[in-house]
């Protein structure tokens, strides 16, 4: 039901967005990290 | 509160904008570039390695964004691409256009940064030359918009081979042309029986502009000439033998495929177009092939099982 519902459809894509940017995030520092491990050997 | 809210459009999903990268397209860019990059003589550390390879699938997803940002109108007019998020009315044009130009500069920098600024300039080079000088300048103009345009998505192997080397030598420049001469008969085996949905949007393809008869002896043409040049790699010494009769075989397969589309006449209307489905289908498989023997033969090679 809940599909129907503009607002909660808003909020739900934008909450899937929000998550999916924040795993990004997390691979993109962890890269960085690798890089500069991986640079300086 | 709620009258505002109920006008507004709801915002793109994050698999409209995976989508927008055109993945499948990405997974052969991907596998091009690897192959470059592992064929290479000098190893790269596999971080950075993996790093050049996000790189390229970044860049390349970056240009096909802003190739669906250009051609949201066209894509709409046809039946293969009207479903795409741009012309279903799933993303609005802006947010395509800034996550185009987002994904494409931070390829290049995070290739010139952590990689080298000369593989950087190659993959930059093959962003503007997918996004502007094929979609925005030769696609709408001219029907060698292949020809020309297949330059984009030969650059893989070139910026692999150069992100483990740092430099250019013949041999990527040879993987570079056998994508570029693949490109024509791929696209126009395709463009054969999508006939009808480029005519429809003015898209002037080679079917389209110069008719079927024309298009059937350039493929032909184009996969004369990839036989020798396929096996190129192996006649200059930069590959072993399993690479050569390898790439031997699949080109001569690739040219009788060719032929069948090539000798064929015009097809009728009502015609399932089989073997111009057939040879679309094969170059698909070829390109994986011939580039998974490179790498093969290379392996071989390093190991001291094959000369």
């Amino acid at each position: 039901m809940s599909n129907l519902d503009p607002e909660a459809e808003r909020k739900r894509i934008i909450r899937s967005r929000n998550r999916v940017f924040a795993v990004l995030l997390i691979g993109f520092t962890i890269l960085v990290f690798a890089i500069s491990l991986a640079k300086m050997s | 509160m709620t009258t505002t809210t109920a006008f507004q459009p709801l915002p793109a999903e994050w698999r409209d904008f995976f989508a927008l990268t055109k993945p499948r397209v990405m997974s052969l860019v991907i596998f091009t570039g690897l192959c470059g990059l592992l064929a290479a003589p000098e190893a790269i550390h596999p971080i950075l390695g993996f790093t050049a390879i996000l790189c390229i699938a970044l860049g390349a997803g970056g240009a096909a964004a802003l190739n669906q940002w250009w051609e949201a109108d066209l894509d709409a007019g046809m039946k293969r691409t009207a479903g795409r998020p741009l012309p279903a009315g799933r993303m609005d044009r802006t947010s395509a256009r800034d996550f185009g130009i987002g994904l494409s500069v931070a390829s290049v920098l995070l290739m010139g940064l952590a990689i080298g600024w000369l593989a950087a300039a190659i993959l930059a080079l093959s962003i503007v030359y997918y996004a502007v000088i094929y979609t925005i300048w030769l696609k709408p103009r001219t029907p060698q918009n292949i020809v020309i345009g297949g330059g984009a998505g030969a650059f893989p192997p070139l910026i692999g081979w150069v992100a483990a080397t740092g430099h250019i030598t013949a041999m990527p420049v040879i993987l570079f042309a056998i994508i570029f001469f693949w490109t024509p008969p791929h696209f126009w085996a395709l463009a054969l029986f999508v006939k009808t949905d480029y005519a429809k949007v003015g898209i002037p393809m080679m079917p389209v502009v110069a008719g079927e008869t024309s298009t059937r002896r350039q493929i032909l043409f184009y996969a004369v000439l990839l036989l020798p040049l396929s096996a190129l790699p192996w006649f200059i010494g930069g590959t072993g033998a399993v690479y050569g009769i390898a790439a031997l075989i699949l080109s001569v397969i690739f040219l009788l495929l060719s032929l069948r589309v090539g000798l064929r006449r015009t097809a009728a209307e009502g015609d399932a177009m089989k073997p111009e489905k057939q040879l679309f289908a094969y170059s698909v498989l070829y390109l994986f092939a011939l580039f998974a023997a490179l790498v093969a033969d290379h392996w071989l090679v390093v190991q001291g099982i094959a000369a």
